[in-house]
C-alpha cells in the first residue's frame, strides 16, 4: 500500500474500479458540485476533480477536493502543468496532502488558447512526465525537484492519463510505459468511442505486460445528443468519434437513450478486455446519470474495502 | 534571422501624431531581408504616413531612409547627421534596433514601427517560421535537430501530448506537431528508443526566466585602458 486511498484499495482488491468526474464551476458556489458528489457517492470509488479544464477559469481542484474530503468522500485531484511552475505545483501538493487529499492525477492540460483567458501566459515549466517523476521522488525519496529535502515525508497515490486516440499511434504504448517508469500507479484514458482502436492499443499494452504494472481505467462519456457528439468530434482536443457512432445516433429515435446505451455497451466491453482495471466516467453536465450507468453496467454495488 | 512585421499604419500614425517632423528609419539587415523594415518598406511607410497626416491636417514633413544595421553603434553614428533635427524617429528595426538607438543617442525620441515576432527563417516565399527561442541551453542534439522548446506549444521535453492528431498540434490546424516530426525523424534513423528516456526538468535559468541576459566574452573584449 502506498497512500492507503480507497482508490488504491479497490485497485489492489482486483475489483473493477469505477471513478466519476466532477467539474468545478465558474464561480465559488460549489453547491452543485457537492450535490453531484452526494448523488453518485454509492456508485463511484473516487472522483476526479478537474483543474481549470479546457483552460477555463474555475474553482480550484484542490479547494473542491478538500471539500469532498470534509464530506467523507475521496477526490482524485488533477494537476496540469499549464498554469503553475514547479514551485507552485510542489507547494500545492504539500497543501493538498495537508488537507487530506490522497490521489493525484498528472496531466499536461489543454493549451490556454482553448479557454477564456486566451491571452494568458502558458507556464509549462515542467511537462507531465517530469511532474510525475518529480512527485514520485518527492514521495519516495523525500526531496523536491530541486534536490532540497522535505521536512516531513509525504504520501499520495499517483496517476496519469493516456490517449490511445492521439498520434503517433505507435508511440502511445511507449508513452504509457514511460509514465509507468515515471511513477504512475493508475492510468485514466481519454474518452473511448473508437473501441477498435482502444483494443489495438490494449493488445500492444498486454504484449509488453504493462497492464500488470499499472491499473488502466478506460474513460467513457455518455453522449446526450447528436450535437454534442459532433461538437466533441470537431472541437475537443484528443477525442476521435467514428462516423458509425454518429450514424447510429442519427438513426436513433431517442438520441439521449441511445447515447446512454452506447456508453453502457462500452463499459461492458471494457470489462471483457484483459488488462482493463476499471472505468472512469466523465458525465460532464450529465452527472445525475452516473448511478444509472454504473447499475446498468453491472458494477453496483461498489466494493467496501 | 530576426522576423518582424510592420505595425498597423493607424498605430504608427497615432504614435506620430503629436510630432511635427518625422524620420522613418529602416534597417537593411534581418528585417530588411524579411521585407518588414528595409529601405523599401521605410519609403512605403513614410508615404502612407504622409497621406494619413495630410488627411488629418497635421503639419511637418515625413522623410525616410534606411541603414545597414540599427543594432550597432558604429552604424548608428553614420546616420546621426541625417536624422538630426527631426522630432521623432519611427524605427523600422526589430526591438533590438530600437533600443540600441535609444541607448546610444540620449536625446532621440524613437518609437517602434514593427512588431518583432521571432527568430526563424523563410520556409517559402512570404512565409517565415519560428525556429529558436534563445533558451540558452540548446537541446537539438536530443531531438534530432527539431526544437521542442520553440515548436511545441507546451515546450514538452518527453514526447507528444494527447492533443497531437494526424501530425498537427492541438493549438491550430496549420501548426505541425513538433513531437510528431521528432518521432518521424527518430524513426527514420531507427532511434525511437531515445524517446523512452525521461528527460529531466529543464533549467530555465539560462533563458529569459533567469532575468535579462548579457553574454560576456573576455577573450574578445577590448581593453579600453587607462
Amino acid at each position: 500500500m502506498i497512500a492507503g486511498s480507497n482508490l488504491e484499495k479497490v485497485i489492489n482488491s482486483g475489483n473493477f474500479v469505477v471513478t466519476g468526474e466532477l467539474g468545478p464551476p465558474k464561480s465559488s458556489d460549489i453547491t452543485q458540485l457537492k450535490h453531484h458528489a452526494e448523488e453518485m457517492k454509492n456508485h463511484v470509488d473516487a472522483y476526479n476533480i478537474t483543474d481549470n479544464q479546457t483552460a477555463i477559469v474555475r474553482t480550484s481542484s484542490i479547494a473542491c477536493g478538500a471539500t469532498l474530503v470534509q464530506m467523507g468522500l475521496e477526490p482524485i485531484i488533477q494537476i496540469t502543468v499549464r498554469d503553475r511552475n514547479r514551485i507552485c505545483i510542489q507547494g500545492d501538493v504539500l497543501g493538498a496532502h495537508a488537507l487530506g487529499i490522497k490521489n493525484i492525477l498528472c496531466l499536461s492540460g489543454d493549451h490556454q488558447s482553448f479557454g477564456n483567458e486566451q491571452g494568458s501566459k502558458g507556464v509549462y515549466d515542467i511537462d507531465s512526465m517530469q511532474l510525475l517523476k518529480g512527485l514520485q521522488e518527492m514521495r519516495d525519496e523525500n526531496h523536491f525537484i530541486g534536490g532540497d529535502e522535505l521536512e516531513a515525508p509525504i504520501s499520495y497515490y499517483l496517476g496519469a492519463v493516456a490517449n490511445p486516440f492521439a498520434d503517433p499511434f505507435e508511440y502511445r504504448v511507449d508513452r504509457l510505459e514511460k509514465k509507468i517508469n515515471a511513477g504512475a500507479s493508475f492510468i485514466q484514458t481519454q474518452c473511448i468511442f473508437d473501441l477498435d482502436r482502444f483494443e489495438r492499443w490494449m493488445e500492444a499494452v498486454r504484449e509488453r505486460g504493462l497492464h500488470k504494472k499499472v491499473a488502466i481505467m478506460g474513460g467513457v462519456t455518455p453522449i446526450k445528443s447528436l450535437g454534442a457528439a459532433r461538437y466533441m468530434k470537431n472541437n475537443v482536443s484528443g477525442i476521435t468519434i467514428p462516423d458509425e457512432l454518429i450514424d447510429r445516433l442519427k438513426g436513433a429515435e431517442k438520441k439521449k437513450e441511445e447515447g446512454l446505451n452506447i456508453c453502457i455497451e462500452t463499459i461492458q466491453r471494457l470489462q471483457e478486455i484483459e488488462g482493463v482495471a476499471g472505468v472512469h466516467i466523465m458525465a460532464i453536465a450529465w452527472e445525475e446519470i452516473v448511478p444509472e450507468i454504473v447499475e446498468r453496467s453491472g458494477l453496483y454495488p461498489r466494493p467496501k474495502v | 534571422m530576426i522576423i518582424a512585421e510592420r505595425k498597423p499604419l493607424e498605430e504608427i500614425a497615432a504614435m506620430a501624431a503629436p510630432y511635427k517632423n518625422i524620420f522613418v528609419l529602416g534597417c537593411d539587415t534581418c528585417v530588411g531581408v524579411c521585407m518588414a523594415g528595409g529601405r523599401k518598406e521605410a519609403e512605403e511607410t513614410a508615404a502612407l504616413l504622409r497621406i494619413h497626416r495630410k488627411k488629418e491636417k497635421l503639419e511637418g514633413e515625413v522623410v525616410s531612409s534606411s541603414m545597414e544595421r540599427q543594432c550597432e553603434y558604429e552604424f548608428i553614428d553614420e546616420v546621426l547627421e541625417k536624422i538630426e533635427g527631426y522630432d521623432l524617429i519611427v524605427s523600422l528595426a526589430c526591438g533590438v534596433g530600437v533600443q540600441t538607438m535609444v541607448e546610444h543617442v540620449a536625446n532621440l525620441r524613437v518609437v517602434p514601427g514593427l512588431n518583432t515576432t521571432s527568430m526563424g527563417y523563410p520556409t517559402e516565399q512570404g512565409v517565415w517560421s519560428e525556429r529558436c527561442l534563445g533558451c540558452g541551453d540548446c537541446v537539438l542534439h536530443l531531438t534530432m535537430g527539431i526544437c521542442p522548446i520553440t515548436r511545441c506549444a507546451k515546450t514538452l521535453l518527453n514526447g507528444p501530448c494527447g492533443g497531437s492528431a494526424e501530425g498537427l498540434c492541438e493549438v491550430g490546424e496549420d501548426i505541425p506537431c513538433a513531437w510528431q516530426l521528432i518521432h518521424d525523424r527518430l524513426s527514420s534513423f531507427s532511434r525511437l528508443k531515445d524517446l523512452n528516456e525521461i528527460q529531466p526538468p529543464k533549467d530555465w535559468s539560462t533563458s529569459h526566466h533567469g532575468g535579462p541576459r548579457t553574454t560576456v566574452r573576455e577573450d574578445v573584449r577590448i581593453d579600453r585602458g587607462e
